[in-house]
């Protein structure tokens, strides 16, 4: 079945229905200083402001998970399930202009354990896979990640230089800034679990974060989602936030990551809250490439008419040509009208003459 | 096939041989022709020549899977893209210019410059206040008029500087040709990008 970017968002939402998360909506601006507060958290640090009646600054906003975090009571008991899509207000990739991109998401907020790790990672392969079978699902662990960079005793700016080099498979560069095997291994171990876990475990062999990243990796390979599981260290998130598993989704043809999600306790302990938290968010503006060649249009009708025609002559002949043709476009013969795609029609009198394609 | 993007003009020539002799020649792209793509079926490649500063755009952006691009242009534009190798050619340095005795240790420091994020990420680990003057070339020129108290350049032999006077201040990072790859390539053509880059480092070891 081929994908069609117009009904994913209703596929998507069914999907997560189906699987227990409610629907969130929320306003499309909050406080500015929320972003402020948090501006590391967000893709970009520039974020349309305005001013409110009564003062305020506010901004329309740039991200989602933040509104949900803010605009959520914490949960009391059962793990809070919800998926919202939504618009939201970024510079575009080149930097000139702001634009109003889609983003389908979901996020769990509570009690997260293992089950409602797997949970949120099946799903987001699911959404992948909704898009297209050829699509990767790149898996990383932050708490892994963190081990090493412990080891390599690395802090500060050595520590973000070396999460950067790792980030971008920068090994020469990851050499001058420390000598760690292990950390020189994460920066280009990816591949299957079955290629790179033997890998990890020689690595860490009493890492409980490992255990964990086995557990997950062998419940998604039993519920069939063995071909398109990555493990790959260059996926990083800032570990000021994010703090377990991380992952990126990608789609063949689409030159970058759609999907990308993680656990991020540190984001809720910056905000107050005590709970545990994941979720993940999709692209869909960035599948546009993938869309098929839309079907040819029907031809539409154009109806020149002159400016001294009898309104009654013309609302007459939209009504004739409206039974026969798809669509109808009067305009007033001023020899200035594009014809193109469209069958031309004109009034002459009171009857329509045909005059052609595109004429 | 591998679609790959290389910096036009003498880096390119030089970096197209190390691919030729890792066994991914491509003989026709050293002719002189109007053809815009070269392709070598055999090996698996279709080679294209752009404007160096483009190459990091057509590999984030997908149209090409890898290319070779200058660290200076990776720092400047921040392509989300994967540097998978140190070619160790088109050698030089980022550096701040300017006559020793003008540089201003405490005012607002003049800076023109091709490079203006690289400027400001440098001046900013310093805490130094700058005013950026973005100029396309042709750098050298601005302190001699006045225009700059200093530049941040490319500097290879420091020749030119050296006829004018200027000096090499302090040095920002060493600069070189480097392998970068799209992320998404990475994904679903992973042995045969992976081929490429074993192979290259091979022959540049």
């Amino acid at each position: 079945m081929g994908f069609d970017i117009q009904t994913l968002p209703r596929q998507l939402s069914k999907l997560y229905s189906k699987n227990g998360y409610e629907p969130y909506t929320m306003s499309k601006f909050e406080e500015y200083a929320l972003y402020l507060r948090n501006k590391d958290f967000l893709v970009s640090d520039r974020v349309l402001t305005f001013t409110d009646t009564d003062g305020k600054l506010m901004a329309l906003k740039p991200d989602v998970t933040l509104s949900i975090i803010k605009n959520t009571r914490p949960s009391t008991g059962a793990i809070r399930k919800l998926f919202y899509q939504e618009n939201v207000y970024r510079p575009g990739k080149s930097g000139q202009g702001f634009r109003e991109i889609m983003q389908i998401g979901l996020e769990c907020m509570g009690q997260v354990d293992a089950y409602c790790i797997f949970e949120v990672l099946r799903l987001a392969i699911l959404s992948l896979r909704t898009i297209s079978n050829a699509c990767v699902l790149d898996i990383s662990h932050m708490g892994l990640l963190s081990r090493a960079l412990d080891e390599a005793g690395l802090s500060g700016k050595l520590r973000k230089m070396a999460l950067a080099a790792i980030s971008s498979k920068n090994l020469h560069e990851l050499r001058e800034l420390c000598s760690s095997k292990t950390l020189e291994t994460m920066a280009v171990l990816c591949g299957k679990p079955a290629q790179v876990l033997p890998q990890l475990q020689a690595l860490f062999p009493d890492a409980p974060e490992l255990a964990e990243l086995k557990i997950l990796i062998a419940a998604l390979e039993s519920a069939g989602c063995a071909d398109c599981i990555n493990i790959d260290f260059s996926v990083v998130n800032d570990m000021q936030y994010y703090n377990g598993i991380v992952f990126r989704g990608f789609v063949e043809g689409v030159p970058e990551g759609v999907l990308s999600g993680g656990e991020y306790d540190g984001l809720m302990e910056r905000m107050n809250r005590k709970e545990k938290a994941i979720g993940f968010a999709l692209y869909p503006d960035l599948l546009e490439r993938l869309m098929p060649p839309s079907k040819e249009e029907a031809p539409k009708a154009l109806l020149l008419y002159s400016t001294d025609s009898p309104l009654e002559a013309v609302a007459q002949a939209v009504q004739k040509l409206a039974q026969q043709e798809i669509a109808v476009n009067a305009q007033p013969d001023t020899g200035n009208v594009s014809a193109a795609g469209c069958r031309v029609y004109r009034l002459e009198g009171k009857e329509v003459r045909y005059l052609g394609n595109d004429a | 096939m591998l679609n790959i993007a290389l910096p036009k003009g003498r880096l390119g020539e030089t970096v197209y041989e190390t691919f030729a002799k890792a066994g991914f020649s491509c003989p026709a792209l050293l002719e002189k022709s109007r053809k815009l793509t070269f392709e070598n079926p055999q090996a698996g490649v279709r080679y294209f020549w752009v404007k160096p500063s483009d190459v990091a755009v057509y590999v984030e952006r997908g149209a090409a899977d890898i290319g070779v691009a200058g660290k200076d242009i990776l720092l400047e534009y921040t392509p989300d893209v994967y540097e998978l190798a140190d070619l160790q050619v088109g050698k030089c340095r980022m550096a701040v210019a300017g006559f020793p005795q003008k540089y201003p240790s405490a005012q607002m420091l003049r800076v023109a410059t091709k490079f203006p994020n690289i400027a400001r990420t440098y001046y900013a680990t310093q805490g130094r206040d700058i005013d950026i003057i973005h100029l396309n070339g042709s750098i050298e020129i601005a302190p001699i008029l006045g225009l700059s108290d200093v530049i941040v350049d490319i500097v290879e032999t420091g020749k030119t500087l050296k006829e004018n006077g200027l000096e090499v201040l302090e040095e920002i990072t060493p600069i070189s040709a480097r392998l970068i790859a799209n992320k998404s390539s990475y994904k679903f053509k992973t042995q045969a990008i992976q081929t490429i880059v074993q192979a290259i480092q091979e022959k540049n070891l």
